[in-house]
């Protein structure tokens, strides 16, 4: 099984671990994720007015490349999965503003595309039982938060990856592979998104009150889909630990570098090193990961 | 020796809890003339009334004592249950051990609650050793109605009974019925022209042989109980012959003086002989005298030349009018609160600051512009008009505490009903809170917000002034947290409703309720919503408190239905707790008629063989006594007992504590 | 503060310009708060989204123009999917970010970002900072 596959600039760059493992993985669970042949920057954010007709450009011609390959396109950026998802829906709804786009880009636009997340296709296409399966390096005893931020589940009705306000899609695939999901109430609340261009104070409070309420509820770990959400997470823990000496400090790390370390996968794949607290360190000192048959 | 059972209840813990109900029952067994106690888990529920039922017969008992919760909670339950065994229902008295005991002895060791249930048992036990076997009073019922106001709930009330068989009486004060609701536009939610969907019903009581009108009357006087009251009517002198009247209208045609119109809310004058608006239920005009230059003066009696059936009567007086009725439903309506109360809004002194009612009229297609909206001042359409909820509701200090409801739907209406007359206009209201409870109520303020355009402002208004010929308006917008100001044309003031100012005195007159505003009290606000505590008189509308139209409707037809249940029965069933003279011992002081508060006491003469009366003494009148006991107090002689209260048996109780 | 509301400024040529390119209609909001309530920003921000919605209300567009709050949305959408009336605040800041850019009055200038953060931040970082603050 091939599927079109749609990395977005930022796995391309400072995300490649979460980028690989998630290639490795599927090839481990028996697919291909296919990147496509050529695609642009989706916009990194879906234009909210109806008039700003220019920046549902980018993202549709993402869509256009993939339907030639298949009816489906699947990525694992939070923020690419919104914008895709949600131009996919818009230019489906309004033909009026789909002919203003086909205009601008000089190709048909093929409605019938649909925009899956990474873990949509490992629920629903490959299931969390055959995920299981292959665990070949439980996690067991490591208590995880599963952090949605906002792009995976808003606007409810168009994003729909699972209930909208209080989700669990994550904490089943942590499950599977072994860890302790931990319930924390800050798990759909904004990082500060990109306002760490203009307001880093900002992004502290917001992604150290997330890091708070997920160790507060005994998180040891971080678990994210999203690189903006990983980026100010990481940024707040800098911060905090230079302003409070009681900070402690946890791993943030993409849900798919897990999946493959649990997999069994080398650990170069998932570029733990590059995030800047090593979840190998934890594994380390609870004892898990070590391989098993 | 009598055979009494004592029969304990635990309701399930809240007498148990506190009062061990097996202890209680133990020790009344010996008590002389105590054939059988028990203790029991719910003596209500239906195993515990066979029980009770089973034990009467076993036992052969000829009185029952029940020590359970309050009187008033199954008192008619057990007294039935005892009925069906056999017993006189009055041979079977309650002990209240939970609500007077156990509720309020929180002592877990069960000790006072205990010994204090103990003591009131043995009070009950002898009590009811002197208890006699009592019937209940059966009297006669005069099966026709009055109801007191014509507006729509009086008048749903009277149609709905009269439609039930009943004669009905209705009784209005101005010329015509109709009432508040006449004056309307169009009601929310539907926007249906109110006078459309009123005046068949109007109509409708105008013709049905059922009812008979007495409109520009009044009640002057009440007297007797419920199935039998006898009332005092004052038809008021309209100066015209109802008889003779084929209300032409020659007369107004001609009528050369004028006065302020009190339908049109001062908008408009009227003749001095008139009636009140042209749809009028009786078509029939009345003069008013004191304007009258006739009948103050003797100069003028056109009406009378012009009037072909010769209906005028310069010399009509006052008529009254007894009927004797069984049931009156009371439908006396509501006002507005005087709104030069509240200066800051300068309501009497700028003419483009009016009430609720007075743009009713104005958007009223038979109103005084006739549905043109226009300001008071100049005639000129107003291009802003701003409207100011509570006023006066939900005002402890300058008005009255309670919200009138209806307000925050009318103000909405009147937003919409502006907007779609004056296209350009732009609506504005100052409100508190947004009260749309009821069916598509909260749906249609919203289409006024959203659809219509009424620009909502969640505060209150400081002051209002004029201005260059503009209405200034100062307030506060509390949403944004800023003081506002509004150049408007005009401004609307939704007024508080309060009851008639004559609500009080006719409360009075009939022995009902009413709370410190004046509006009616119900039997039960909840359970007995259309009852008063003076059985056989009924409430209607916005006399017990604000309401709009579906509630005053819903009203009038349950008090009607209340009325017709009643007058179903053949004879009219009451409690015996009645009091009774021992009329050889009265020695006709009449202290006990002045102290009765019911007035139920009669002076009885007894007469030799020539018939003249050779002594005097007092006689209960068992329908209207309500075994309230001031006369047994007040009776020097002590020749007055009350039935299953006599003081044999409360001393009996008092001893036995 | 003290304003005078003027029939001219509710029904304004630029709110309903305004309205026209955000899809949004304020007059719908019901101010119930929920907006206010989940933003993740309105601690920070000088007018929270339900009252940003009340100036559009009464036609206070300069102000809700000139107001910090328009530029502390992140867009995450919390104030949508929680509002019973199904009004988005969140488009109507975009809209009334839209209204500023296209004046050419840019938030930020390109020239002076942070260097090291220019370097470190994910590339989606920027380019959505870039759309947001930048005409």
């Amino acid at each position: 099984m091939k599927i079109p596959y749609y990395p977005g600039c930022t796995l391309n760059t400072v995300a490649k671990g979460f980028d690989l493992s998630a290639r490795e993985s599927a090839r481990t669970l028996g697919f291909e994720l296919a990147e496509l042949e050529q695609w642009s920057c989706c916009g990194a954010s879906f234009p909210l007015t109806p008039d700003n007709i220019i920046g549902l450009t980018s993202p549709a011609k993402v869509l256009i490349d993939a339907a030639k390959m298949d009816p489906v396109v699947t990525t694992l950026c939070s923020v690419c999965y919104n914008v895709l998802k949600r131009t996919a829906e818009t230019l489906a709804e309004d033909t009026e503003r789909q002919k203003v786009v086909e205009d601008f880009i000089e190709e048909r636009y093929n409605p019938s595309i649909e925009v899956l997340h990474f873990v949509e296709i490992l629920r629903d296409r490959i299931g969390f039982e055959k995920v299981k399966e292959k665990v070949k390096r439980p996690l067991g005893g490591i208590k995880a938060a599963s952090y949605y931020g906002c792009m995976l589940l808003r606007p409810f009705k168009t994003m729909g990856i699972d209930r909208a306000e209080a989700p669990t899609v994550m904490e089943e695939l942590l499950e599977a592979l072994g860890l302790e999901p931990v319930e924390f109430p800050k798990k759909i609340e904004c990082c500060g998104a990109h306002l760490a261009m203009t307001r880093e104070d900002v992004v502290a409070k917001l992604s150290g009150d997330v890091i708070e309420s997920a160790t507060g509820c005994g998180a040891e770990l971080v678990v994210t889909s999203c690189p903006l959400c990983q980026y100010n997470l990481e940024e707040a823990q800098s911060r905090a630990i230079e302003e409070r000496r009681d900070w402690k400090t946890v791993p943030i790390v993409y849900f798919t570098q897990l999946l493959g370390y649990a997999m069994g996968q080398t650990e170069g794949v998932a570029c733990f090193d590059k995030n800047r607290w090593d979840a190998r360190e934890l594994f380390k000192e609870k004892g898990v990961g070590s391989c098993q048959g | 020796m009598p055979r009494i059972g004592v029969f304990v209840c635990q309701c399930g813990n809240n007498i148990e809890s506190t009062v061990d109900t097996r202890k209680v029952a133990e020790e009344m067994k010996d008590l002389p003339g105590v054939v059988f106690t028990c203790s029991y888990k719910f003596m209500c529920s239906s195993p515990g009334q066979e029980m009770l039922k089973e034990m009467i017969k076993k036992h052969d008992l000829d009185g029952v004592v029940v020590s359970a919760c309050s009187p008033h909670m199954h008192e008619a339950t057990f007294r039935k249950a005892c009925e069906k065994a056999g017993l006189n229902p009055y041979r079977c008295e309650i002990t209240n051990i939970r609500e007077q005991c156990s509720w309020v002895h929180p002592d877990k060791t069960k000790k006072t609650g205990t010994l204090k249930s103990m003591d009131l048992t043995r009070m009950t036990i002898e009590r009811l050793k002197r208890n006699r076997p009592l019937k209940t009073i059966s009297m006669s019922v005069t099966r026709r109605a009055l109801v007191i106001g014509g507006g729509i709930a009086g008048i749903q009330a009277a149609l709905d009974m009269a439609e039930g068989g009943i004669e009905v009486i209705l009784v209005e004060k101005e010329p015509s019925i109709g009432g508040n609701m006449a004056r309307l536009s169009e009601t929310f939610p539907t926007m249906d022209c109110s006078q459309c969907i009123l005046t068949p019903k109007m109509v409708e009581a105008e013709l049905n042989e059922n009812i008979k009108l007495y409109t520009y009357s009044e009640v002057e006087k009440v007297d007797g109980y419920i199935g039998n009251f006898t009332v005092t009517i004052r038809k008021k002198a309209r100066y015209v012959k109802e008889e003779l009247c084929t209300g032409c209208g020659e007369c107004w045609e001609k009528c050369p003086y004028k006065a302020e119109s009190e339908f049109e809310m001062e908008l408009k004058e009227r003749k001095v002989i008139y009636t009140p608006f042209p749809q009028s239920v009786p078509n029939i005009p009345v003069i008013d005298a004191p304007d009258c230059v006739m009948i103050q003066k003797g100069k003028c009696g056109v009406c009378a030349k012009v009037c072909g059936p010769k209906a005028i009567d310069f010399e009509q007086k006052d008529e009254f009018i007894e009927e004797k009725i069984g049931a009156i439903v009371v439908a006396t309506g509501y006002e507005l609160m005087p709104n030069e109360r509240f200066g800051e809004y300068g309501y009497g002194k700028i003419k483009d600051v009016i009430s609720g009612l007075q743009f009713e009229r104005l958007a009223s297609s038979s109103g005084p512009t006739g549905g043109r909206i226009v300001r008071p001042s100049d005639g000129k359409e107003p291009e802003t008009v701003v409207f100011i909820q509570c006023v006066g509701s939900r005002d402890e200090k300058k008005g009255v505490a309670y919200c009138s409801k209806v307000c925050c739907m009318y103000t909405a209406k009147h937003t919409m009903l502006y907007k779609h007359k004056v296209h350009h206009g732009q609506a504005y209201v100052f409100y508190m809170d947004i009260r749309s409870g009821g069916k598509r109520y909260e749906e249609f303020v919203r289409r006024a917000i959203e659809h219509d355009g009424a620009m909502y402002l969640r505060g209150r208004v400081s002051r209002v002034y004029e201005k260059d010929g503009k209405v200034i308006v100062q307030g506060a917008d509390t949403l944004s947290g800023t003081q506002v100001e509004i150049e408007a044309d005009m401004v609307v003031l939704a007024t508080a409703m309060v009851p008639r100012g004559s609500a009080v005195e006719l409360a009075q007159r009939l022995g009902i309720g009413y709370d410190k505003y004046g509006f009616y009290n119900e039997y039960h606000p909840k359970l007995r919503p259309v009852e008063t505590v003076n059985a056989g008189i009924y409430l209607a509308g916005t006399c017990i408190g604000p309401m709009d139209i579906p509630d005053s409707v819903s009203m009038g037809s349950a008090a009607a239905s209340k009325v017709l249940s009643l007058f179903a029965k053949e004879k009219l069933a009451r409690e015996p707790i009645v009091a009774h003279v021992d009329t050889p011992v009265c020695n006709a002081c009449w202290d006990c008629l002045t102290a009765c508060p019911y007035k139920a006491i009669e002076k009885e003469g007894i007469r030799d063989r020539e018939g003249n009366i050779v002594r005097w003494h007092a006689k209960v009148n068992e329908g209207v006594c309500q075994g309230c006991g001031v006369c047994v107090a007040a009776c020097r002689s002590k020749c007055i007992d009350l039935a299953g209260y006599r003081d044999e048996e409360v001393f009996a109780a008092i001893n036995a504590f | 503060m003290k304003i005078k509301i003027e029939n001219r400024a509710l029904k304004s040529e630029e709110l309903k310009h305004l309205e026209r390119i955000t899809g949004e209609v304020p007059a719908r909001c019901y101010q119930c708060g929920n907006c206010s309530a989940g933003c993740p920003l309105s601690y920070m921000m000088d007018y929270p989204p339900s009252q940003m919605i009340r100036l559009l209300q009464l036609g206070r567009i300069e102000e809700a123009k000139r107001a910090e709050s328009v530029w502390l949305c992140v867009s995450c959408m919390q104030c949508y999917a929680r509002c019973p009336k199904d009004v988005s605040a969140g488009t109507l800041f975009e809209g009334l970010r839209h209204l500023a850019l296209r004046e050419g009055k840019d938030y930020r200038k390109i020239k002076e970002l942070d260097m090291p953060f220019l370097k470190g931040a994910p590339q989606q970082a920027l380019v959505c900072g870039f759309r947001k603050f930048v005409s």
